[in-house]
């Protein structure tokens, strides 16, 4: 199930850092008795704009936390994180900068 | 063909059109080949680094001592000029390739995550500029490997 996401974007000298949880079990193929379940894909947007794109695995751990640096950002920015599993569940947060 | 088949046809055509495409979108933004690669240096050969040269310009902050495997926290940022992404791979893993993150323009070259590991091994981080490939390692002991459970 896709679970609650929790992310906090602050503005400091030029750069905003961003930091998100996303709930999800990350179980891997060596897990005895659970499926395969593990977030694919992540995109990070900056006012509706695309800034990075990753693809993960089952190595990152179970309720995955990341932290992202951005240019500039000034207090109000838009920033929306969103996941999408090997199973097409996905989910999105989306925060104001602070 | 009556016109009333040839409009259904239309409309199966663009419902499985509508269907496919995302269907697409996302095997494409997976690289199925490298995740599943069994070896580090076939994941590298999967995100086309397997040219890459050592580089200090990548800094990876992580602890010596992992005592629980489970949850390692990595650090990574690159001062390669122009980086555009950063691969984390970690050596001994059953899938060693943990990650690839695109940065776009507006992101800065740096990620922190955590991962699991199975055991200690190194962890390899590969950052893409320019059509190149820079790479540096950090050797990470795990206590209890978190890749099981």
């Amino acid at each position: 199930m896709a679970g609650p996401m929790k992310m906090r974007a602050t503005a400091t000298g030029g750069t905003t850092e961003v930091r998100v949880l996303m709930t999800h079990p990350m179980t891997t193929a060596q897990m005895k008795d659970q499926p395969l379940h593990f977030i694919q894909n992540v995109v990070v947007k900056q006012n509706g704009k695309t800034v990075i794109e990753a693809e993960i695995s089952q190595a990152v751990s179970r309720n995955p936390v990341f932290s992202f640096r951005l240019k500039g950002g000034a207090k109000g920015d838009k920033i929306e994180v969103a996941w999408l599993d090997n199973k097409g569940e996905s989910n999105k947060i989306e925060t104001a900068v602070a | 063909m009556t016109p009333m088949n040839s409009s259904r046809r239309t409309l199966l055509g663009a419902l499985l059109a509508a269907l496919l495409q995302p269907l697409a979108a996302l095997a494409a933004a997976w690289n199925m080949e490298a995740f599943g690669a069994r070896s580090a240096a076939d994941a590298l050969q999967g995100i086309g680094a397997a040219g890459a040269v050592p580089s200090a310009d990548l800094a990876i902050d992580a602890p010596q001592i992992a005592e629980n495997g489970a949850v390692v926290p990595i650090e990574i940022s690159s001062s390669v000029p122009g980086t555009s992404a950063i691969a984390v791979v970690i050596e001994k893993n059953p899938f060693p390739l943990a990650a690839r993150f695109e940065f776009k323009e507006g992101a800065l070259p740096f990620v922190k995550l955590n991962v699991k590991m199975g055991e200690s091994s190194d962890v390899r981080v590969v950052a893409f500029a320019g059509g190149k490939q820079y790479t540096a390692t950090r050797e990470i002991k795990v206590t209890i490997g978190g890749c099981g459970g």
